[in-house]
């Protein structure tokens, strides 16, 4: 098993996605799932959002080292593709900072310790504006406060407990801890009455 | 107290609580497929890890598979790439495996039902959004992501938090030319692309009762496009009758024994719900996209909406749309033009579809301007429509009969829009760029409404048409 490492205090500056419902398709096109490994992935991030629009954020080199990104509600939407916070991870991002998020996608970012946290509209709004007035604004965010920080403004953030445990105990790399105690898995399988068809056991 | 489906379900197939909070849940079915599994073989061969239960896995092909000319190795280098290491990862894993040159090949949840592995009662996990499908059965289906799938190959766990239930309950009777998909539509449109985030969505209702296992499908399919993970309709004789005499099924005794404990799987008629939602059938009329998002319909008979009717921020998003659509708010949404029209899909491709649509083309013809095709979900489906000409239906009217696959519902395959060409589909999604071109605009809508497009040219009120 591979040992994961322990997630908490996140830093780096900031860029800005404006727009509710931005779905996986958007963060990266299906053409860019034909692959059998996740390499590259970083570079064809919102490829047709870019092409589409010349002075879309991730082109912007004010915000090329940017490492925080803000979006409004239901980011994340759609396809299951973990090929979207893959991409978001290799282009840089290490955190999300939202109104919501797709339910599929805060799973699949946990899953490869990209942290996913909440906070209202309005303080979302702020944030999009500090960071589109000053690119190179630092913002740190800590899983184990529930803060982020930005100049002097400090927000409460939000996310489910259990990610947040996972994060800061290195379990966000679940595989270990599901294979952990396995004889409880085989034992849970074996109540199960559809494991034999239905010939004899189970309840 | 009584219990919802997904309460039993969940209880039964959680191993324990993990350190995290989160529940750890065995998973009586896993499905795979091309797409989403390359990396998590990769990360099991690097990390030692053997797969725990391949009798309780099965793989197909289907999203890059070709629907047209299927020779292998396939024209597109990366499509043979990931078909190869399907092949080889099934293989080496000892995971059973219809590829194309197995009879049962076909869209991953297509052949599940057709081949009676999906069940009543049992949870079942598949690295796609769609996989909520399965819940038309009673089972607890959901969508994962490739370490999810990874996950899954190591231990058949997830690692996952429970659900509430909000309770959907469409009652009455559907006018006739109004189906599974227009009620789907019908119920995101008003609880919208998010309403469902962290529910389950229990489908009930004197209309789901009538409904057969396709169009149950069709509504659970769609589940994931308003928010929620899991969409499910409790087991009844109709969904034993469908399970009855499949490749997986139990026979005789066994059988017997099945549909005591799926029965007994049904949510108990005290069972507390978070939410309950009543829909009246009745009013509903055909549904059309107009947007990019699910979310973003009206009836046949209304109008493209107005910005300006609508507060921010959704004022914004709708004008984004409408500018992405080339849309004139306030116009009717029949008579809008369409160059492409598609049947098929994870939502709409099973027998009783193209049954559905095959009706509503009579002996008329695909209009002059249209490309139009057909591409049943499975082969299995397949053989069945040529059995009763569904075939030659289609194709004297000027539509394309293909192979099974996933084809232009996200054109990962040759199949794709060009341009700003604008698809009457019987899919279940409408973002900007999903059909294959970055420009091409998707108009989603019932199998039978994508027929009646074709003929007209343009969107048609197929009530008329019945």
């Amino acid at each position: 098993m591979s040992a994961t490492r322990h997630i908490d205090r996140i830093h780096g500056s900031g860029i800005v996605l404006r727009g509710g419902n931005i779905d996986t398709d958007r963060i990266i096109p299906a053409r860019f799932l034909k692959s059998v490994t996740f390499e590259g992935l970083g570079d064809h991030v919102f490829e047709d959002d870019r092409i589409a629009m010349s002075d879309h954020p991730f082109s912007d080199s004010r915000y090329s080292q940017a490492k925080l990104l803000l979006v409004n509600e239901n980011f994340g939407s759609g396809s299951s593709r973990e090929h979207a916070p893959q991409a978001l991870k290799r282009w840089g991002i290490i955190g999300c900072i939202g109104e919501s998020f797709s339910e599929i996608f805060q799973g699949n970012s946990l899953a490869i310790g990209l942290v996913c946290v909440t906070v209202s509209h309005n303080e979302v709004a702020w944030l999009m504006d500090h960071v589109e007035q000053n690119p190179s604004a630092p913002l740190e965010l800590s899983v184990s406060d529930l803060t982020v920080l930005a100049d002097d403004q400090m927000f409460k953030v939000e996310m489910p407990e259990p990610s947040r445990h996972a994060l800061l105990n290195g379990h966000w790399d679940a595989t270990g801890l599901l294979l952990d105690r396995f004889e409880e898995v085989q034992a849970v399988s074996r109540e199960l009455p559809y494991i034999d068809g239905f010939v004899g056991t189970g309840s | 107290m009584g219990q919802t489906l997904l309460q039993k379900v969940w209880n039964l197939h959680t191993v324990r609580k993990l350190p995290t909070g989160q529940d750890q849940l065995f998973v009586g079915l896993h499905l795979v497929h091309e797409v989403t599994s390359p990396q998590a073989f990769d990360m099991l061969r690097s990390r030692g890890i053997q797969v725990k239960f391949p009798e309780r896995t099965y793989a197909t092909v289907d999203h890059i598979v070709p629907t047209g000319n299927q020779a292998r190795p396939f024209a597109d280098e990366l499509a043979e790439q990931m078909m190869v290491s399907l092949e080889s990862n099934c293989k080496e894993f000892g995971i059973r495996l219809s590829d194309l040159n197995s009879e049962q090949q076909g869209i991953v949840h297509v052949i599940g039902p057709e081949l009676g592995l999906t069940q009543p009662g049992i949870t079942i996990a598949c690295g796609d959004s769609h996989t909520s499908t399965h819940g038309a059965f009673g089972a607890v289906a959901f969508g994962i992501g490739t370490s999810q799938v990874r996950d899954v190959l190591a231990s058949q766990c997830l690692a996952i938090d429970p659900l509430k239930v909000r309770r959907i309950m469409v009652n009455g009777v559907l006018e006739p030319g109004v189906y599974a998909k227009d009620v789907i539509l019908e119920i995101i449109s008003r609880l919208g692309v998010h309403g469902g985030v962290g529910y389950a969505y229990e489908y009930a209702g004197e209309v789901l009762d009538q409904m057969t296992m396709d169009e149950r499908m069709t509504i659970c399919n769609m589940s994931i496009e308003g928010g929620a993970r899991v969409g499910y309709v409790n087991p009844d004789e109709t969904t034993f009758r469908y399970i009855e005499g499949r490749p997986f099924s139990p026979t005789g005794d066994a059988f017997l024994a099945a549909k005591a404990w799926w029965t007994s799987m049904s949510s108990d008629p005290d069972a507390i719900y978070n939410d309950v939602v009543v829909i009246d059938g009745g009013k509903i009329e055909p549904r059309v996209t107009w947007g990019i998002n699910p979310g973003q319909s009206v009836g046949i008979t209304e109008h493209i909406p107005v910005p300006e009717e609508f507060n921010n921020p959704e004022r914004s998003s709708v004008g984004e749309a409408l500018d992405f659509m080339d849309f004139d708010a306030g116009t009717p949404i029949a008579g809008q033009k369409v160059d492409v029209a598609f049947i098929g899909s994870c939502t709409n491709s099973r027998l009783s579809d193209l049954r559905e649509a095959a009706a509503i083309v009579g002996g008329q013809k695909v209009s002059s301007h249209v490309k139009a095709l057909v591409v049943p979900g499975s082969k299995s489906v397949s053989r069945a429509a040529e059995d009763e000409g569904l075939d030659e239906i289609f194709r004297e009217a000027g539509f394309e009969w293909r192979g099974a696959g996933c084809s232009m519902c996200l054109a990962m395959n040759p199949d794709r829009l060009e341009g700003r060409e604008i698809c009457a589909s019987s899919s279940n999604r409408n973002f900007k760029g999903r059909q294959g071109s970055p420009t091409g605009r998707t108009l989603l809508m019932s199998p039978a409404m994508v027929a009646a497009a074709a003929i007209t040219g343009e969107v048609t009120d197929v009530r008329k048409m019945v």
